[in-house]
């Protein structure tokens, strides 16, 4: 599977990770390489096989609707780069 | 230098022939002399650890590991002691609360000295991703001690802390540990809980001891293990008296080899340490069986798409808002990709394009639901082999250390690496490398145990008695080339 | 050429819990902002979610109500996208099996039943609140939404008019509050909407292109917003123009929509299986207890007090479109009064008070009881229907009891003949002119002896008794 620079950069944006031309050069044969590799998965017959998403076999795990103490409202914000009084700050949200 | 065990502190402090305070202050020399050589601590939290170990000085034995100082990867979440995962995005993070097992081993009164380095987001084998540092093999300075928790694994070996803990995810305890010389243990998955480890792989993280004793990895296990509310993932699970369980020796045990190893590329002088082990346990009373794993060989590949695919999602919560590094930006879009490109590493960056390409739309049944699959079929060649044996046996590397630098720039060569403790990750499994031998170039070589699914009991037992009748100690590291 | 409507709704409804889906913080509306956060919700790392049994049985209520099909095995799944008021850069929700599927709700249009098709029901956490900061460069962000249960359902393409949109929210409301699922505050958030909507030569049935509107915070913005796209897609369609596939907002101002900034790149939400949560299992039993203690829904109700208490069909409708309007309705029926009768007084007065307060009718200062109470005293004959709407009023002020009014207003109607006959005997005594002219035939004369009675009554005789006590002194 050969990955093209183009598909790196449209993998990137969907990351939110914007990289140079340099690191799209060095990316693009690195990830096909391990794509590629991870190919051979193709080759097993897996018609009736279920994926596994977790090792437990458990089902049902639930807390119970009780409150339970959360932050204080000045330790939550403080851990936030930029913040008011109340409220977490980011530069401004655009429509759409 | 004198190393000691957890059991040894314990000893002596229960007899009181010493003070928690003075086992503090000598892990903190062993600290100030080598890690500027080694490089295994991220944060020494020295001042409150001496404060916490004189408050125990005049408090009666109590807890589990009264006294003890250990260490703690540093993706385990420590309140207000910050907590980096060795990533620039999360330089100066201080998290508001405490991962159970941190909240577990103080309730035990074990003093915690610091915390340790890893490959950014345990993503690594070499330790070598971190942001911040290198972290050396007290071996052998000049090679890697191996990754992800390559500072918990060096700092035990180094003698600094006599335990530490550190999270698997694919080999990240095992292989560290078997590059340093020391024991190291991934639980069960759901044994013990997650809360608060910074999730790389959420199906396959799961957090275990570092020691220089099997016995030692039963103590601590027994502290950290358990139930969770707060893991779901953790399990409603009775925890056996893993300390009394390791007497009783293999007499009977069925110890399965897995056929077919060879095309993995063993090194010759870790498969002849791996042989002479099974013979140890063989001589033991064991039974030898052969098993066969044939999904093994794609255990790689599946991890390779599943982990990434997890990270990609994992990660996606650093984005400079709410909390770690921002960078600036004139929009909001432009802020989101300066941070995260500025905050990540190469290979962290690499693994969230894997990640995100194999859940992409459109590749998501042929590789990321593909890899689900085979990790069942990984599973049930599992559920067949423990039907012959009761533990199984591999090297936990197919080689020794690697030279520093030898191996990063080649990032498949690197995930090639993991091969044989991959296999444990993806079906959930406990395993345990245990120092097997030293190589020609004096650097450890670490054998690996399997068992069944929630036996860590059988593992350490199998594991103790090895260590008991393997015939030699480890040599103590040079901590110079 | 005539086009036909094509409109598809998808709903979102938080649910009535003490706590966060994966938390336990408060979801209380309109605390102070970031003041019910937590290091889970806020998705610090190394957290993990635990699923809020209650959420779950809430969204299986929610999709037995709406008459779907339960997946008694479902998951939950990441959704992947960035977003500031998404701390973990992903949402949980429900892809491929979602609790609920291929349900209907019936509305009437126009006096005829109709069947809306029900796609799916899923759960899954609600984002936070971004609001624009004073100096125009920023946002701001209030986290205490952020993971507060919701469901999502998501409609067939069945709706064929701005009114059936309506209708169908109006539905969907009344049944979520019916099963205590959620409060249904658009103006809170705790019911929102979005629309698909596109027009199709009549008799066609290939879809149109069509558009997605959002921002319409109340049901009747929903249907301006609908009926401005029709329009718009109308003359668009007449000209020959393409439509465009877009997302549009409602505009409140304007009454129009607006294209919002499309997006640059398609979502690619990189849906998994959330590997932090087991599956949930519901077992027949929950399944069959859910079902068995799902209140009366209110069609049923409807149809019972239609045929068990012969409502217009009108009043029954009108009714049972809030539970709580039916509760109160049922409990002043079963305090004795006659249903029609309680209806009137529902329907109107107490209704008409509560809007105009702006109250719900669980804050109504009148209780059912009182109501019955006061139609009792016009029952009784010891008011009149006209001097029962003023005690009403004042028993809204008040809130004391229609008796207690009756009396300290002096309101009681003069019945008891007893007391009438010597009063009646003394006008008729004093008034001879108009006894004489009733007898020549002047009927009006009549009107005067009652009217000199009621003056000497202050009003308070029953003027039905008093007619007939003149009419037998004064023959006729």
């Amino acid at each position: 599977m050969k990955i093209s620079e183009e598909t790196v950069r449209h993998v990137a944006a969907l990351a939110r990770l914007s990289l140079s031309d340099e690191e799209v050069a060095h990316l693009a044969p690195q990830l096909s390489e391990i794509i590629g590799y991870a190919e051979q998965l193709q080759q097993l017959n897996l018609d009736d096989v279920a994926p596994t998403s977790h090792s437990l076999a458990r089902t049902n795990v639930f807390r119970e609707d009780e409150p339970r103490p959360g932050l204080a409202r000045d330790v939550a914000l403080a851990c936030a780069p930029d913040s008011t009084d109340e409220y977490v700050r980011v530069p401004a949200v655009l429509e759409g | 230098m004198s190393v000691h065990t957890v059991k040894e502190i314990l000893a002596s402090l229960r007899r009181k022939e010493s003070k928690p305070s003075e086992w503090t202050e000598s892990a903190l020399r062993m600290i100030e002399q080598h890690d500027p050589t080694i490089g295994a601590f991220l944060t020494v939290d020295g001042e409150r650890a001496l404060e916490r170990a004189r408050r125990l000085d005049g408090e009666a034995f109590d807890g589990a590991l009264f006294g003890v100082p250990y260490a703690l990867k540093d993706n385990i979440c420590t309140r207000n002691l910050k907590t980096t995962a060795a990533s620039r995005i999360l330089e100066s993070y201080i998290p508001p609360y405490d991962a159970t097992v941190a909240q577990r081993l103080a309730a035990t009164q074990g003093v915690l000295l610091g915390k340790t380095n890893l490959d950014e987001f345990a993503m690594g084998s070499s330790t070598e991703n971190s942001a911040f540092q290198l972290t050396r093999n007290p071996y052998d300075v000049k090679r890697v001690p191996g990754g992800s928790s390559g500072g918990s694994a060096a700092a035990v070996a180094a003698g600094m802390v006599p335990f530490a803990l550190g999270s698997d995810t694919g080999g990240s305890i095992r292989q560290p540990a078997s590059f340093c010389g020391v024991v190291g243990l991934k639980p069960t998955y759901g044994r013990v809980s997650r809360y608060g480890l910074i999730a790389f792989a959420s199906s396959l993280d799961q957090i275990g001891p570092f020691t220089r004793s099997v016995e030692d990895a039963a103590f601590v296990l027994q502290a950290i293990s358990g139930h969770d509310e707060r893991d779901s993932t953790s399990a409603p699970r009775d925890v056996p008296d893993f300390v009394r369980g390791l007497e009783g020796g293999v007499k009977g045990l069925r110890i399965g080899l897995v056929t077919g190893l060879d095309e993995h590329g063993v090194d010759a002088e870790v498969q002849a340490a791996v042989g002479k082990a099974v013979q140890t346990l063989q001589d033991a009373g064991a039974e030898v069986v052969e098993v066969h794993l044939p999904h093994l060989r794609y255990a790689v590949a599946t991890y390779y798409l599943i982990a990434p695919a997890e990270a990609s999602s994992n990660l996606a919560r650093y984005d400079g808002v709410r909390y770690g590094r921002r960078a600036a930006g004139q929009s909001l879009a432009e802020m989101y990709e300066n941070t995260r490109s500025e905050g990540f590493g190469m290979e962290v960056k690499r693994r969230i394009m894997i990640g995100t390409y194999a859940l992409s739309s459109g590749y998501y049944d042929a590789y990321y639901r593909r890899a689900q699959q085979v990790r069942t079929r990984i599973r049930e060649d599992f559920e067949q082999a423990f039907k012959r044996c009761d533990v199984i046996v591999m090297p936990t590397t197919p080689t020794t250390a690697f030279p520093l630098g030898e191996k990063v720039d080649n990032p498949l060569q690197m995930y090639l690496n993991d091969i044989f403790t991959i296999p444990a990750n993806l079906a959930g499994l406990p395993a345990l490398s245990v120092p097997c031998g030293v190589s020609s170039e004096g650097l450890p070589i670490g054998l690996q145990l399997l068992a069944h699914w929630w036996d860590e009991a059988t593992l350490l037992r199998v594991g103790h008695t090895y260590e008991q009748a393997r015939g030699f100690a480890m040599p103590l590291p040079r901590m110079g080339a | 050429m005539g086009y036909e409507t094509v409109i598809g709704l998808e709903v979102h409804v938080e649910l009535k819990t003490k706590t966060k889906i994966f938390c336990g913080c408060s979801t209380n509306f309109g605390d102070p902002p970031n003041t019910n956060v937590c290091p889970v919700c806020l998705g610090h790392p190394g957290t993990l979610p635990v699923l809020n049994r209650q959420a779950v049985e809430l969204a299986l209520k929610a999709a037995t109500a709406l008459n779907c099909q339960i997946n008694q095995d479902c998951k939950f799944d990441r959704k992947n996208y960035f977003y500031p008021d998404l701390p973990k850069g992903y949402q949980i929700s429900q892809y491929d099996q979602p609790i609920g599927e291929h349900g209907y709700v019936e509305i009437e249009v126009d006096g005829r039943r109709k069947r809306i098709g029900i796609t799916r029901v899923h759960l899954e956490e609600d984002a936070g609140k971004s609001m624009h900061g004073e100096d125009g460069r920023h946002s701001l962000i209030d986290y205490n939404r952020t993971g507060v249960p919701l469901i999502e359902i998501v409609s067939e393409p069945d709706i064929r008019s701005p009114e059936e949109a309506r209708l169908y929210l109006e539905a969907i409301k009344s049944i979520m509050q019916y099963c205590d699922i959620s409060d249904c505050r658009m103006e809170e958030g705790s019911l929102r909407c979005d629309a698909n909507i596109s027009l199709r030569p009549e008799g066609s049935t290939e879809f149109g292109e069509k558009t997605e509107l959002k921002n319409m915070n109340s049901f009747r913005n929903v249907q301006r917003g609908l009926e401005f796209e029709v329009q718009r897609q109308t003359q668009l369609l007449e000209q020959g123009q393409p439509v465009t596939q877009e997302t549009r907002r409602f505009d409140e101002a304007t009454q129009t929509t607006v294209s919002m900034r499309s997006k640059e790149e398609a979502h690619d939400y990189r849906y998994f299986p959330e590997p932090d949560l087991l599956f949930v299992h519901i077992d027949d039993a929950w399944l069959d207890r859910v079902r068995a203690e799902l209140p009366e829904l209110p069609a049923q109700r409807r149809a019972r007090f239609e045929q068990e208490l012969g409502l217009p069909a009108y009043d029954a409708g009108v009714l049972t479109a809030e539970r709580a309007v039916a509760d109160y309705y049922e409990s002043v029926v079963a305090a004795g009064s006659d249903a029609k009768t309680a209806s009137n007084w529902v329907m109107g007065d107490l209704l008409g008070y509560l809007n105009a307060q702006g109250l719900t009718v669980e804050a109504s200062p009148v209780r059912p009881e009182q109501l019955a109470g006061l139609i009792a005293q016009v029952d009784k004959g010891t008011i009149s229907i006209k001097q029962a709407r003023d005690v009403f009023k004042l028993m809204c002020e008040s809130g004391k009891d229609a008796e207690v009014i009756i009396k300290e207003q002096g309101m009681e109607q003069i019945s008891d003949e007893a007391v009438l006959v010597p009063i009646v005997e003394e006008v008729i005594a004093n008034n001879p002119k108009s006894v004489e002219d009733y007898r020549a035939g002047k009927q009006k004369a009549l009107g005067a002896l009652v009217g000199q009675t009621m003056k000497a009554t202050k009003g308070k005789a029953n003027p039905a008794v008093v007619n007939k006590l003149i009419l037998e002194r004064i023959g006729g």
